[in-house]
């Protein structure tokens, strides 16, 4: 047992540090902090630095273009990304597509879209929730039909995040209606620029804007555009969010919301008080830094776990219900520490400054509401415990 | 990072569970536990004889272990077990009579007992609150409380007050009067009366070694909660598959499924903040990461003994069956070295002094 990182790791982690010190623009970092909503324009910008180190696609293997690291690396990539305000990587082509590509993808979808998602050529979203299929995903509806060398889709996707700036679409379409719901799957890429879709933004409880609807009308998609075999799709889907899971904990992101709140609560006062020092609200700090301080440790033993095996075991759903719970729970005392003074509307506030508040605060009512959506997407926290019971449990 | 056992913990783990899925299965506990003299003396020896004690002390010391790791791997199983036999005074008597420079080839061999007598009526947990006292001729006054082990020890270490310090004493059992007892979750304990009671004194300013003593005593009975926590998971899950209640298996109602689910979580938890003290024991961060760690288990602790209750149902609630004693085991692991609160104020202070104050917004 030993839970230091080794001199190689130690070093790895100093070159993170001190690459991310370098290269990540100021003006990126303040409106991460600021929990402003980034601009297009800096997502790129952070994507294109990233690419240019070699850094972006850090779950792919070296042969596609990945940096080989182990999951530790990857971790600590993350976690120095967090501490130092850096923007979470758009995850759609990165962290999500380019592993479907890469198992299931024809040799000619990964070198035409490999390349592009790098580059940022390409945007990619997702199309996998419907209105009707949210977390009883295999129900989905949307239909394509085969005519020729093009399939012909209808319906609608919605939950789709950041649909807004991209120019592709990943599909869970229905392509038959026989045997059980799951069998009759496929996964097909959508260019958004073809006739017949319609993206319309869904404004979230916060009044921000991040996800969409999009509607299919008599869409035409070149039959090519199937990744692996027709009514095989699940399968896909399934490995698809097993990725999607793997950094789920969200650990750096609550060890800096930790520090946040402490340094919040150390300027706030409740007469001649500061707020970290009234009992109760400590009492409650202080719990979610124990949960955090063994979320951690829960986070390492699973990356070492998957570094052992090769691949993240089902324990991951652990690290979903843990790390959004923690996470949220760091939002709510967040917000409670400002007092009235997380009042204002952040739609009225420029920039993440209130007038009276501490530094970077304005958002921070907002971002308590935003953070509700943790414990749903991605699987809900329900979701994550019924593949426990099948899994581990084995009720 | 690694998080697998070294080769020698794997081993004495192996061993010391095999010897007690042998020979300590709960009905034997259940009929030493909860009668005078509380433990078993065959079982002493063996426990000795195994190595589990030497598993506890240094090299240095004559024992083959002593790290946190080490003090894991004989707990967990202890916990598994739900040993009665008092092992957690060996430890903490380990850790005070190395920093005394005492030898403790006889604490190690079983032959002599000790017992470590710290909490006091009023001072349950915290040192600073101690007020048993000794004079300049080494005699020793004041009421001891719940002394683990004390109804067997043939020695007594006592944490007591002189000028302003806290120091160490040995006292003989035949010089302080020990109110013998037996604990609502088995084994003994002992009130030690002291009036004027010829002691020998140890250990100046004792402070840090008690400390010390109290973190690994913390580390130990957080193994030992994780220990039998598993066990009552894995009972109540393996009930969960068996009973049937409206013509089906009680583990296909997802209510239950979802608490059942709820309390591997919190077990995994409560493991990784117990490596994590475990890590850090001997550190400067020891006390830091131990009260982290017996807070979490208080919580955790409770969650698992009372939901492993609940979800059996009435059959839990029984003597005979096995769940209702591990649940008592861990729910009295927090009246142990410092409840859920008492760590939490540390935690708590700790939040306080790493926040310079900046003046109003």
């Amino acid at each position: 047992m030993d839970l230091n990182f080794t001199s190689e790791e130690r070093e790895f982690q100093n070159e993170v540090r001190s690459f991310l010190s370098g290269n990540l623009p100021e003006y990126i970092a303040a409106a991460v902090r600021a929990n402003h909503g980034l601009t297009k324009d800096m997502m790129d910008k952070w994507h294109t630095i990233l690419n240019k180190r070699g850094w972006l696609a850090t779950v792919w293997p070296k042969e596609f273009g990945g940096p080989g690291w182990s999951p530790v690396q990857k971790y600590i990539f993350e976690e120095e990304c967090c501490r130092a305000y850096a923007p979470r990587i758009v995850p759609f082509g990165t962290n999500m597509l380019g592993p479907v590509l890469q198992k299931f993808g024809s040799r000619a979808q990964r070198d035409e879209y490999l390349p592009r998602i790098l580059s940022g050529e390409d945007w990619w979203c997702q199309g996998y929730s419907e209105p009707g299929a949210g977390s009883d995903l295999a129900s989905l509806k949307t239909r394509a039909v085969l005519e020729g060398d093009e399939y012909v889709v209808n319906g609608q996707k919605t939950w789709t995040t950041l649909g807004q700036h991209a120019n592709k679409i990943f599909c869970l379409v229905r392509t038959s209606t026989e045997g059980k719901p799951q069998e009759g799957i496929s996964f097909l890429l959508v260019d958004l620029n073809t006739l017949g879709i319609e993206m319309r933004p869904i404004r979230l409880i916060e009044g921000g804007y991040e996800v969409n609807e999009v509607f299919f009308t008599n869409v035409r998609v070149p039959a090519k555009n199937l990744v692996g075999q027709e009514n095989k799709g699940w399968t896909i889907a399934k490995y698809l969010l097993s990725h999607e899971r793997t950094g789920i904990a969200g650990v750096g992101f609550s060890m800096q919301a930790l520090e946040e709140v402490k340094a919040i609560s150390a300027m706030i006062k409740r007469g001649a008080k500061r707020l970290i020092d009234d009992p109760l609200f400590a009492a409650r700090l202080a719990l979610i830094e124990i949960d955090l301080e063994a979320m951690k440790i829960t986070n390492l033993r699973m990356l070492f776990r998957a570094q052992e095996q090769g691949a993240p075991g089902p324990e991951t759903s652990i690290l979903k219900i843990k790390g959004s719970v923690i996470n949220q729970e760091l939002k709510d005392l967040a917000r409670r520490a400002l007092g009235p003074l997380a009042s204002p509307f952040p739609g009225h506030v420029n920039d993440g400054n209130l007038l009276f508040g501490p530094p970077d605060t304005a958002f921070n009512a907002a971002c308590y509401f935003n953070n509700r959506k943790t414990s749903i997407f991605g699987g809900s926290n329900e979701i994550q415990r019924n593949i426990l019971v099948k899994t581990i449990l084995e009720l | 990072m690694d998080f697998h056992l070294t080769e020698d913990r794997r081993m004495l783990s192996d061993t010391l569970n095999r010897y007690l899925g042998d020979q300590y299965g709960l009905e034997h506990r259940n009929s030493v536990a909860y009668e005078a003299p509380y433990y078993d003396s065959v079982k002493w020896q063996e426990l000795a004889e195994l190595g589990v004690f030497a598993a506890l002390a240094t090299e240095k010391d004559g024992g083959f272990g002593g790290a946190g790791g080490d003090i894991s791997v004989v707990f967990e199983a202890l916990g598994k077990a739900l040993v009665c036999e008092p092992v957690l005074p060996v430890l903490m008597a380990s850790r005070l009579l190395s920093a005394a420079g005492k030898d403790q080839s006889g604490l190690l061999d079983g032959s002599i007992k000790y017992g470590f007598a710290l909490s006091e009526p009023d001072a349950p947990y915290d040192i600073s609150d101690i007020t048993t006292s000794a004079d300049a001729f080494h005699k020793v006054t004041g009421r001891k409380s719940a002394v683990y082990g004390a109804h067997l020890a043939d020695r007594i270490l006592v944490a007591a007050r002189r000028e302003g310090q806290i120091n160490l004493y040995e006292v003989m059992k035949t010089d302080a009067e020990i109110i013998s007892y037996g604990m609502i979750d088995g084994g003994g304990a002992g009130e030690v009366l002291l009036d004027k009671s010829s002691a020998d004194l140890i250990l100046q300013n004792a402070a840090a070694a008690v400390k010390d003593a109290m973190n690994a005593g913390v580390v130990a009975l957080c193994s030992e909660a994780i220990g039998a926590m598993e066990t009552a998971y894995e009972m109540t899950v393996d009930y969960l598959k068996q009973r049937k209640q409206f013509g089906r298996t009680i583990g296909s109602f997802q209510v239950l499924q979802h608490r059942a689910v709820d309390m591997l979580t919190e077990i995994e938890q409560a493991r990784s903040i117990t490596i994590k003290a475990a890590a850090e024991l001997g550190g400067p961060d020891a006390s830091r990461f131990a009260a982290m760690a017996k807070n979490m288990i208080g919580r955790a602790g409770r969650q698992i003994a009372e939901e492993a209750i609940q979800l059996h149902g009435g059959i839990a609630m029984t003597w005979e069956y096995g769940v209702s004693h591990y649940a008592k085991r861990i729910i009295m692991i927090d009246h142990q070295l410092g409840d859920t609160d008492y760590h939490l104020a540390r935690i708590m202070s700790d939040l306080s002094a790493s926040q310079v104050d900046k003046g109003s917004v």
